[in-house]
């Protein structure tokens, strides 16, 4: 994770477009300024942070089925459960599944695990818009080739 | 069995907390109901999932942008039952 960046998302480890389904891997850093503050003495993920890690994983499945052409924003977030607490330095996996492709919009539902335990869950609206300028298209190519999607990543379907 | 309008009458109803006795076939959605962009892509969502469709709404919107079409046209929901008929009927088509 590249927490001062909002950059959550360290690698795309599975991508099947077929069943519109993708997994990621995020570690969470076992130092930043954010668990000094969440919490003093008692250092966790914030809640809203893994919230993040399941719309960015969900983004870049709805990237990866765009070829590319289109871009989501997270829109709203339902029915999300923190099931239990993260700490620095524990791996994450993020699971997301495109429910519907709309127009102008997408569905997914969202998990995140650790050690093979939910962690939490989600059902997330993206809108889903062109790219408002060339440089973020440019600079999302950047971060998709970083994190493995459709360069490392498995591609089935 | 329920029309077309009711279905969609209770979908805003239940997505927007609107009382059902307010919800008219002549009510718009937008000016007369309230509903804003955000809601209405929940609407669409249940729309879309009730009617097995994919509403146009990006190409409804640009062609109210470009004076081609009202926003009466689409969203006031006696019109939008119809425009959901016609893509239901020209999906099965």
């Amino acid at each position: 994770m590249r927490l001062e960046y909002f950059q959550l998302i360290d690698r795309i480890i599975d991508l099947n477009l077929a069943d519109r389904k993708i997994s990621s891997e995020a570690l969470v850093p076992s130092a930043s300024t954010i668990f000094e503050g969440h919490f003093p003495g008692y250092p966790l993920m914030p809640g809203v942070l893994l919230i993040e890690a399941m719309a960015q994983t969900s983004g870049w499945l709805v990237i990866a089925a765009n070829k590319f052409e289109r871009v989501p924003f997270l829109a709203s977030v339902k029915e999300a459960k923190l099931r239990t607490f993260i700490t620095p330095g524990e791996a994450l996996t993020v699971d997301a599944q495109l429910m519907h492709e709309g127009s102008g919009y997408a569905v997914s539902k969202a998990k995140i695990s650790a050690k093979g335990k939910p962690v939490c869950d989600a059902t997330l609206t993206l809108r889903v818009m062109d790219f408002p300028n060339a440089q973020m298209e440019a600079e999302m190519r950047k971060i998709a080739s970083r994190i493995g999607l459709a360069l490392e990543a498995p591609v089935n379907g | 069995m329920s029309t077309t309008y009711d279905t969609i009458a209770n979908i805003i109803a239940e997505t927007c907390d609107i009382p059902h006795d307010s919800i008219k076939p002549e009510s718009h959605a937008i000016n007369d109901l309230g509903i804003d962009s955000l809601d209405f892509l929940d609407i669409a969502f249940a729309i879309d999932k009730a009617f097995g469709i994919k509403l146009p709404l990006e190409q409804w919107t640009q062609e109210v942008n470009d004076g081609k079409a009202t926003t009466d046209q689409y969203f006031v929901l006696k019109n939008l039952s119809a425009r959901i008929d016609e893509l239901v009927a020209a999906k099965g088509a």
